[in-house]
């Protein structure tokens, strides 16, 4: 059989597994739910966390598609599909699938035609470069959480205050990286300051949604606080970046 | 008390299934690949292309793994060590359904409400790249097109924008100094960028842990 990287068997065999992918998600939603209402939380409180997370969830994943679309110039549809809708990300893809075919001496994104050895290769690289935490998670996730119970169960404040560090911590590193490109603003380049700029609107968003819901409390406004800044603070992006970029 | 290990002890049984299950078929793909097309890997350019990539890889794994855990939840964990994006999706769901609903990480109503967010979110994502795939002909010029590529260029800026302020209004006392330590080192280590800011979410998270600590101790939070 002659291969073809958008062959209709390799788009049969992702999405099989996407279908699987999704059976899981489902699966745990449905586990959850039963759970919540059983353990005395309202459908209503449920429902609006589903919905939140559903809006939120929007423009990430838009951006996972261009990803795809960015990744299927070499590697056609069907790879990039199955690497981004389980466990990847575009810059490790990106990596991996560059290090793969300059290991076979192709140059990433020059790409015309795979033969069936290289996708094979490229997709193996792909696969168990970052493969470790499906595995792991199994091993060591319930020992890991028992450590925090046992933690809460010895010093209840420390174990919120250990909890709200863990975010915190993780938050820091992003906003680290927003300002990672400022020192060009002193060389002449204002693009490094885009990131900042966006970061600030969205920030002021954030606290705007907090405050009409103070003053006129409206509560629909807190609970998709987070999604309208998000895409408003995106928006503002395309403006500031005509202006600096 | 018991009802609670029970469903606890399910999940972390159900998500060993679902996550080795899912592990083997990821690895079957390669395979079956080969073995339709009677081909098998350029095994220089695989054992290469894994040396160029997975030691890294590997190693932010097993740090990510240690590190998102206790903030995900265990449904959570093993559907997004699964679906993927992580820190820039997974996380920041569930940290918002935390904050929304009002209850704590390590509750079981945190484990619920976590996974519902999580498993949401990576739904609708699945869904939506599927429609994208499906799409992809008409999608591809206006997906790609220029005036709207500053606005997905900046997701994680307004991302952790909106989740910042929340987080550090609440926890400033905990924030200053993980907060001043991750913009020197952006700022000022050139090797530090978009590539590179997922090893440096655990560095802060174990700063920050420290620095609560102390504080914690001296009886300053």
């Amino acid at each position: 059989m002659e291969f073809n990287v958008n062959s209709p068997i390799l788009f049969l065999m992702v999405g099989i597994i996407v279908a699987a992918v999704l059976g899981q998600s489902v699966y745990f939603l449905i586990k959850a739910w039963r759970r919540g209402i059983e353990i005395g939380i309202k459908k209503e409180k449920l429902k609006k966390i589903a919905s939140t997370a559903a809006v939120f969830t929007i423009a990430p994943a838009i951006a996972i598609v261009i990803s795809v679309i960015t990744l299927s110039k070499d590697l056609g549809l069907p790879l990039p599909w199955l690497r981004l809708s389980v466990v990847g990300s575009l810059s490790y893809e990106t990596i991996a699938a560059s290090n793969a075919e300059s290991a076979m001496g192709l140059t990433f994104g020059q790409v015309s035609s795979l033969t069936a050895s290289q996708y094979i290769t490229v997709a193996a690289v792909m696969t168990v470069s970052i493969f470790l935490g499906i595995w792991l998670v199994p091993l060591v996730c319930k020992k890991l959480l028992s450590g925090m119970i046992t933690m809460e169960g010895r010093d209840k404040k420390w174990a919120e205050i250990f909890s709200n560090s863990m975010f915190i911590g993780m938050i820091s590193a992003f906003l680290g990286y927003v300002f990672c490109d400022l020192l060009g603003v002193f060389t002449g380049n204002s693009a490094g300051l885009i990131p900042v700029l966006v970061m600030f609107v969205s920030a002021v968003l954030m606290l705007l949604c907090g405050a009409l819901r103070a003053k006129f409390g409206w509560r629909w406004i807190s609970d998709y606080a987070l999604p309208i800044s998000l895409i408003l603070g995106m928006a503002s992006a395309i403006p500031i970046t005509s202006l600096l970029g | 008390m018991k009802t609670q290990m029970s469903y606890m002890d399910s999940v972390h049984r159900d998500g060993t299934i679902w996550n080795l299950s899912m592990a083997v078929l990821l690895l079957l793909f390669p395979v079956l690949v080969g073995l339709i097309y009677g081909a098998g890997p350029d095994w220089h350019g695989f054992l290469m292309g894994l040396l160029a990539t997975a030691p890294m890889y590997w190693a932010v794994g097993l740090i990510e793994t240690f590190t998102y855990i206790p903030m995900l939840g265990a449904g959570g964990s093993y559907l997004s060590f699964v679906t993927g994006n992580i820190s820039n999706l997974k996380l920041p769901v569930a940290i918002n359904a935390l904050e929304q609903a009002d209850v704590k990480a390590s509750s079981e109503e945190g484990e619920v409400v976590s996974t519902i967010a999580i498993a949401i979110s990576s739904i609708v994502t699945t869904l939506i790249i599927i429609i994208g795939v499906i799409l992809i002909k008409p999608l591809t010029p206006l997906l790609n097109a220029p005036v709207l590529a500053p606005a997905f260029a900046q997701i994680l800026p307004a991302l952790f924008g909106a989740l910042g302020v929340v987080f550090i209004s609440k926890n400033w006392k905990i924030s200053i100094a993980p907060v001043i330590l991750m913009l020197v080192l952006f700022i000022f280590v050139p090797a530090l960028n978009a590539g590179t800011v997922g090893i440096m979410v655990p560095v802060g998270v174990v700063f920050t842990v420290a620095v609560s600590r102390i504080l914690y101790k001296k009886g300053l939070l």
